[in-house]
């Protein structure tokens, strides 16, 4: 079994045309990022079939779900993908239990993967099963339509900016669960979003669109600290950084975490976890201060030894984006032209990287 | 006693069509005002009107191309007669198709708003959840559309119940086969049975009242599932 996700599509409409060719990876969580009015639902809709490209070619794992060339499609409903739509979208006539078990039933037994059990515990609504959908809270209901899509058993789960509906508070709500989904369940993810912040915690691929092409795809660490993308120009330019647990300190509650490959560190407040956890990290580029002496009466904690790669304009006149290399580990600082020039700042340049916060995702 | 067998026997067919007439146009409206509700088509607009057609014209006006297209001359009458069943008109198989067009728009517009309220998506739901078609309609567009079967089911049997000039156009007035209630109020009139005309005419105001009663009662308590 091939895991991997082929796509070619091609559609149009008045004042908009998709136009993509993608191979992603058959695991793990891959962000459709742009824009609105950039494709990415449009994108969803036709892997789901729920809008049929004119010209496509759509493949999940050894499923080809359409092939235009062959006037091959697969109606949606013989489809083994589960859908989340940005608003739950669940069946106001029928209780919260027979919403989930509306897509168990149609499905063989021997095709059950997920059972209701382990479903309602993993987004944990498993209180909630007498109640009806109109008696939920935003982000109960969401994750209602989670479990229920989670219940069909999907080969592909396909979600549509699942929070933007949700306030802040119930976006909090759902992440974590979420981050459980993509821990324990075996099922390859696409995730709309426009939010940097979604995808700097959740994914592990990125899909870049803009006007319904594909500026880049690639992993998520890698991706986001390139300069020739919009994202690195932007204000909330960020990194994510995959490290390890290492040490805790539990005096000063502070967690020590190595970077991928090197000696170097990170320190951050966090509650204790096992060594060697992985643990995912994001440093905001604006956040990134750069000294070329190590400075040690400072109350930054982080200051990583890395090398200018290079550099490129911001979103205004007034800052630039230097790329610098941690061991192997991108980071991205965004600074004043005016400090570049006081420091001389050239490629190949040794120098200190302080960071002023650490972000924890997870 | 008030009413007499004739009467009685005019009330039962008068049910008996708008029975049979109501749960036609179920079966046929439906689908029709499911695609008028999710059609993107161009001829969305020409067969609304169409079905909505009745609503403008006068009876007598239907009831005359019925009988045109029904008598032995019609395309309907010679279809009919070349499958040995002999002529519509003057039967009660032609007064059920004639009240079948006649009352369409009062059940396909009500199922027609209410699959249009339904919407597509819990449509796109059902079906990456796994249900086909003929399983989305039954296990959700039905009853999620059923405020919308029930005025549709009532105000197609009422306005058949009503019926009037279309009857007299294509059925006549022959007893137990095409006299209904409308008609024999019309003829106790001719015959200046007042007395007996009123029994009848007040029981159809007291029949109608309860219908609207019943259906604008039964709005209020279907308050909307959100």
């Amino acid at each position: 079994m091939t895991s991997q996700i082929n796509l070619r599509l091609q559609h149009r409409y008045p004042g908009f045309a998709l136009d993509l060719d993608l191979q992603l990876p058959g695991k793990g969580v891959t962000a459709l990022y742009g824009h609105s009015g950039s494709g990415k639902t449009t994108c969803l809709r036709c892997i789901a079939g729920l809008e049929r490209a004119s010209q496509a070619y759509v493949q999940v794992n050894d499923h080809i779900w359409q092939d235009s060339q062959r006037n091959h499609f697969v109606p949606v409903h013989q489809r083994a993908l589960g859908y989340i739509f940005q608003e739950a979208s669940l069946f106001p006539h029928l209780s919260v239990r027979a919403n989930l078990e509306f897509g168990l039933k149609r499905i063989a037994h021997q095709e059950r993967r997920v059972d209701l059990a382990h479903a309602t515990e993993l987004l944990g609504i498993t209180h909630l099963l007498t109640r009806a959908p109109h008696n939920l809270s935003g982000g109960e209901r969401q994750r209602v339509g989670i479990a229920r899509a989670l219940l069909t058993s999907p080969q592909l789960l396909l979600m549509d900016e699942p929070l933007a509906a949700l306030d802040n508070q119930r976006k909090g709500e759902i992440l974590p669960y979420l981050e459980r989904l993509h821990a324990e369940l075996d099922i390859p993810v696409l995730y709309v979003s426009h939010s940097l912040d979604e995808v700097a915690r959740l994914a592990d691929h990125i899909v870049l669109l803009s006007e319904g092409k594909v500026l880049a795809s690639g992993p998520v660490s890698e991706t986001l600290a390139r300069l020739d993308l919009p994202l690195a120009r932007g204000n909330d330019a960020a990194v994510v950084i995959e490290g390890r647990v290492s040490d805790y300190n539990l005096n000063y509650q502070l967690l020590t975490l190595h970077l991928p490959g090197s000696a170097q560190q990170l320190r951050v407040a966090h509650a204790s976890m096992a060594i060697g956890q992985p643990l995912r990290v994001k440093v905001q580029a604006r956040d990134i201060s750069l000294t070329l002496a190590p400075s040690e009466h400072s109350s930054i904690l982080n200051s990583l030894h890395a090398r200018v790669v290079s550099e490129t304009a911001a979103d205004n006149q007034a800052h630039v984006l230097i790329r610098l290399d941690a061991d192997g580990t991108p980071l991205l600082a965004r600074i004043t032209r005016y400090s570049r020039d006081q420091l001389g700042l050239h490629p190949g340049q040794l120098l200190w990287a302080q960071i002023k916060s650490v972000a924890v995702l997870a | 006693m008030p009413l007499t067998s004739a009467d009685f026997a005019a009330i039962w067919l008068t049910l008996q069509l708008a029975s049979l007439t109501t749960l036609i146009l179920l079966l046929v409206g439906t689908p029709i005002a499911l695609w008028l509700a999710h059609t993107r088509s161009r001829l969305r607009g020409p067969i609304g009107a169409i079905v909505a057609l009745p609503l403008v014209l006068p009876p007598t006006v239907i009831g005359f191309y019925l009988l045109l297209a029904m008598g032995p001359n019609g395309y309907v009458g010679q279809l009919t007669q070349y499958l040995g069943l002999g002529t519509l008109t003057f039967s009660f198989a032609g007064l059920v198709i004639g009240s079948v067009i006649y009352s369409m728009p009062f059940v396909v517009q009500p199922l027609q708003n209410a699959f249009t309220a339904i919407g597509p998506r819990p449509l796109e739901v059902a079906a990456t959840l796994r249900a086909n078609p003929w399983d989305t309609f039954f296990s959700v567009i039905v009853p999620l559309a059923r405020p919308g079967f029930i005025t549709a089911s009532i105000l197609g049997f009422a306005h058949t119940v009503g019926e009037f000039g279309v009857v007299l156009m294509i059925g006549g007035n022959i007893p137990e086969k095409t006299r209904v209630v409308s008609v024999q109020i019309y003829d106790h009139v001719e015959a200046l049975e007042y007395a007996q005309a009123h029994w009848l005419a007040g029981a159809m105001v007291v029949f109608s009242f309860l219908v609207l009663l019943a259906l604008y009662s039964s709005r209020k308590s279907q308050t909307s599932w959100s």
